[in-house]
């Protein structure tokens, strides 16, 4: 990166491309200020008991068929009576995830960092990325059936091809985030091109990478149950298809339920991460 | 310039021009400058807005390239950054993520040297931000800020500071207590400063010297020596002949005492000058 020409600039509101990026949109679902008193854990409290009972009552005083919409205790004692069967299913989903995402995510984090240090090689590949971005990988599970089976290699890499794009291109964003100044700073001490990338541009970029894996994250976990309802005898997507070809509702929203539940872990799990190593953005 | 000092400068820049190439066409920010600074000495570079001041304090330490000319420092040319040279830049330019103590600690890990603690605490309990350690720059005030700024650019010992417009986004009297810091540092170990500022009186308050540019492309325009005592306190600073000076200053800035010699076609490029 040749900075020698560049001129001097200091407004904060021209640090870059990026633009201002920050965690809020991590935090949009969480309860702002935080719960302070009694009062307001109590109306929460009443507020899901209302809704989940209300739902309860509901169902079960128009007695809407169970194959229709179970009511809620049915699918919670579903969950409890199903477990020892869904769980290793879980645990398929989660090998599928965690690897798929792995794999995407550190090829994406690599290309988003060199590609954005080649302004030019960025502009050539750019529209691949955005196709990759943009089109559904699961559209491409059957091929990968057809060409890798029906085990966990093609559903790793739908999952991979998933989250992959979009951790790139959330950290490439992260990376254009250019704040001359402060590679000037450290530039006068003397820094390399490679100290430069580890001490500024990266955690620089780290808020926008964070987001990425967010979204890859998430991304990945639709495309791995999407992928195990197109083909193959395991994982929740599958079970999903087989409860729901057998007409076993309570089971099926059994399953729904726990991807919801998986999905805001992952969610959580990346706000706290985001609180810890991303804080100073906020 | 400076006739009658035949000692060598501790930092000199000749006939430094240097040539934005920007989109929209080339553009003359500095136009064979001339400038020597002494051992020790306070210059303050003032001038109209987008003159090339910070073009000027950025080929100074060496971050900046010259189209041509050079900026010699002990005799020696300048090609790069140089150990010798701390700069302090405008806004303070901490790191976010890191507490004061890792921005303080940033020089050091980026050349692998051992930090002289010792120093940097008194250098600390000397600019009031002791005990502050833990704290990240968003809780810092900016004046805070710009304390931490100084402490880290001294924190290596560099026999030459410049400082681009450090406290232009201070309040006045944030402002002013920063000056009085800088001259008391100052008194304490003297360095050589180039200063660079958009306050005439913080110039006059902080310098041996103040040098006027002209607009775009920059020259040296005028010296003018400010010969009052240290510390200058709020008596010498409200005195007629500062008062004179401040004016004189003024009218060379504002009063198109100073001609712009720019070539028209390079000066009707407006856009992206440096401040």
């Amino acid at each position: 990166m040749s900075q020698g020409d560049a001129i001097p600039e200091f407004q904060k509101a021209k640090a870059g491309e990026g633009g201002d990026v920050s965690l809020t949109n991590l935090s949009a679902f969480s309860s702002g200020p935080g719960i302070r008193s009694g009062a307001e854990i109590f109306a929460i409290i009443a507020v899901a008991v209302i809704i989940v009972g209300g739902a309860e009552f509901l169902l079960r005083f128009f007695e809407v068929p169970h194959y229709i919409m179970p009511p809620p205790s049915q699918i919670a004692w579903a969950l409890v009576d199903e477990f020892p069967l869904i769980a290793p299913h879980l645990g398929y989903t989660l090998v599928e995830l965690v690897s798929g995402f792995a794999i995407g995510s550190i090829i994406g984090l690599v290309m988003a960092a060199v590609i954005t240090q080649f302004p030019f090689a960025e502009k050539i590949v750019a529209p691949y990325i955005l196709l990759l971005v943009t089109t559904p990988m699961l559209a491409l599970v059957p091929l990968l059936i057809l060409r890798f089976g029906f085990g966990y290699t093609p559903r790793i890499i739908a999952v991979a091809l998933a989250a992959g794009p979009m951790v790139m291109i959330n950290a490439a964003t992260g990376f254009r985030r250019v704040d001359s100044a402060k590679i000037a700073l450290a530039r006068s001490y003397g820094a390399s091109t490679l100290q430069i990338f580890w001490k500024i541009r990266a955690p620089m970029a780290l808020p926008m990478i964070l987001v990425g894996l967010m979204i890859g994250a998430i991304f990945g976990l639709l495309t791995a149950v999407g992928a195990e309802m197109v083909g193959g005898g395991f994982g929740l997507g599958n079970r999903l298809t087989s409860y729901s070809s057998m007409i076993q509702m309570p089971q099926f929203f059994a399953v729904v339920l726990l991807l919801s539940i998986l999905g805001i872990l992952i969610y959580v799990l990346f706000f706290f991460i985001g609180k810890k190593w991303a804080s100073w953005e906020a | 310039m400076n006739a009658g000092h035949t000692s060598k400068p501790k930092l000199g820049v000749r006939a430094a021009t240097k040539v934005y190439h920007t989109a929209s066409g080339d553009l003359l920010a500095l136009d064979r400058c001339d400038l020597d600074v002494r051992a020790n000495e306070i210059v303050s570079i003032v001038g109209p807005s987008g003159c090339g001041k910070t073009t000027l304090l950025w080929s100074m330490s060496g971050l900046h390239g010259l189209s041509a000319g050079e900026v010699v420092l002990d005799g020696q040319k300048i090609t790069g950054p140089h150990p010798d040279i701390g700069i302090v830049f405008q806004e303070a330019n901490l790191l976010p993520w890191r507490n004061l103590d890792a921005n303080i600690n940033f020089p050091f890990e980026i050349k692998g040297t051992q930090p002289d603690k010792a120093w940097i605490n008194h250098l600390l309990r000397r600019v009031g931000l002791e005990g502050f350690g833990g704290k990240f720059p968003r809780e810092l005030s900016g004046g805070m800020q710009q304390r931490a700024a100084i402490v880290r650019a001294l924190s290596l010992k560099p026999s030459v500071l410049l400082m681009d417009e450090p406290f232009g986004a201070l309040d006045s009297f944030t402002r002013e207590e920063m000056n009085r810091l800088v001259e008391e540092i100052w008194l304490d170990a003297p360095t050589t400063i180039v200063f660079i500022t958009h306050s005439i009186e913080e110039a006059i308050f902080l310098s041996d010297r103040v040098v006027v540019l002209t607009p775009r492309p920059g020259r040296v325009a005028k010296e003018y020596p400010v010969p009052f005592p240290r510390p200058r306190s709020l008596e010498i600073m409200a005195t007629k002949e500062v008062f004179d000076l401040t004016n004189a200053i003024k009218m060379d800035i504002v009063g198109g005492r100073i001609g712009a010699k720019a070539k028209p076609a390079l000066a009707v490029v407006n856009g992206g000058a440096p401040r």
